[in-house]
């Protein structure tokens, strides 16, 4: 799964749960049945569980571009023995 | 997120947590629910009252009970719990509180019911108090949440007089 899938991934799973207790809170307040609000909530958890767990190919859709091989032949690493005397001004 | 594991944790997590509001949601929403109670009892007969060797008094008595409580129901009521108590004051004891009849009403469709019972359990005073006593029926009853704090209330009913002969 990649960054964007993950991002994705967590969102949907808060949103369709916040949905799925506000739905089987209301639907068992009316009908006056808390098994009938456990129920669809243990629904909506393994319908959730089922979407978000998994890793999907639409998860998977933004990987990340890495250097090719031969590009990075081209600008090789500095020497480490050059960069010695000072390690600390290397920052990021 | 970035691993099964990971996920399944997340979720489970916060599935768990969000029943957990459903949950204090739903104890918050029986505050909503009106209650309107209401109970009789009739001493019909007594079957016999004396004193025991022990020189305590007993007494035997014959009930109709009639009650309605199914306002005690809401959808977050797992049972009731309701009891029959004989309460009287007495010299030694300011209040004496005698079960004399329980039982246990599991859903809204046996919340309304008429009974004709004798004393479950023995009416026995500690003492040679009962003769001419007056006394008061309370119908006490505990309701049994399925999520939340469990809560009592009573029904006194008062004017019942016990006979001043034993018989």
């Amino acid at each position: 799964m990649d960054w964007q899938g993950q991002k994705l991934a967590e969102h949907l799973m808060q949103l369709l749960l916040a949905c799925f207790a506000v739905v089987a809170f209301i639907t068992g307040y009316v009908l006056g049945s808390f098994q009938m609000m456990i129920l669809i909530y243990a629904a909506g958890v393994v319908l959730t569980s089922l979407l978000i767990v998994p890793n999907w190919p639409f998860f998977n859709r933004h990987s990340l571009n890495w250097l090719d091989p031969s590009e990075a032949e081209k600008h090789p690493k500095p020497h480490p023995a050059i960069s010695g005397p000072k390690k600390n001004t290397t920052k990021k | 997120m970035h691993s099964f594991g990971q996920r399944a944790n997340v979720l489970l997590t916060f599935a768990i947590t969000l029943l957990a509001l459903m949950c204090a949601i739903a104890s918050v929403s029986d505050n909503f629910n009106s209650l309107s109670p209401h109970a009789h009892v009739q001493v019909v007969n007594i079957n016999w009252f004396q004193k025991k060797s022990s020189g305590d008094d007993e007494v035997s008595l014959s009930l109709n009970i009639s009650a309605n409580l199914e306002s005690l129901f809401t959808w977050n009521t797992k049972q009731v719990f309701v009891f029959l108590a004989a309460e009287y004051g007495t010299p030694k004891n300011a209040l004496n509180q005698i079960s004399l009849w329980d039982g246990i009403i599991p859903s809204r469709e046996h919340a309304k019911f008429w009974i004709h019972a004798y004393n479950k359990y023995r009416f026995i005073d500690q003492g040679s108090n009962l003769r001419g006593k007056e006394f008061n029926l309370t119908l006490h009853w505990h309701v049994m949440p399925k999520t939340g704090k469990m809560f009592a209330d009573k029904i006194v009913m008062s004017g019942y007089r016990l006979p001043q002969a034993y018989r």
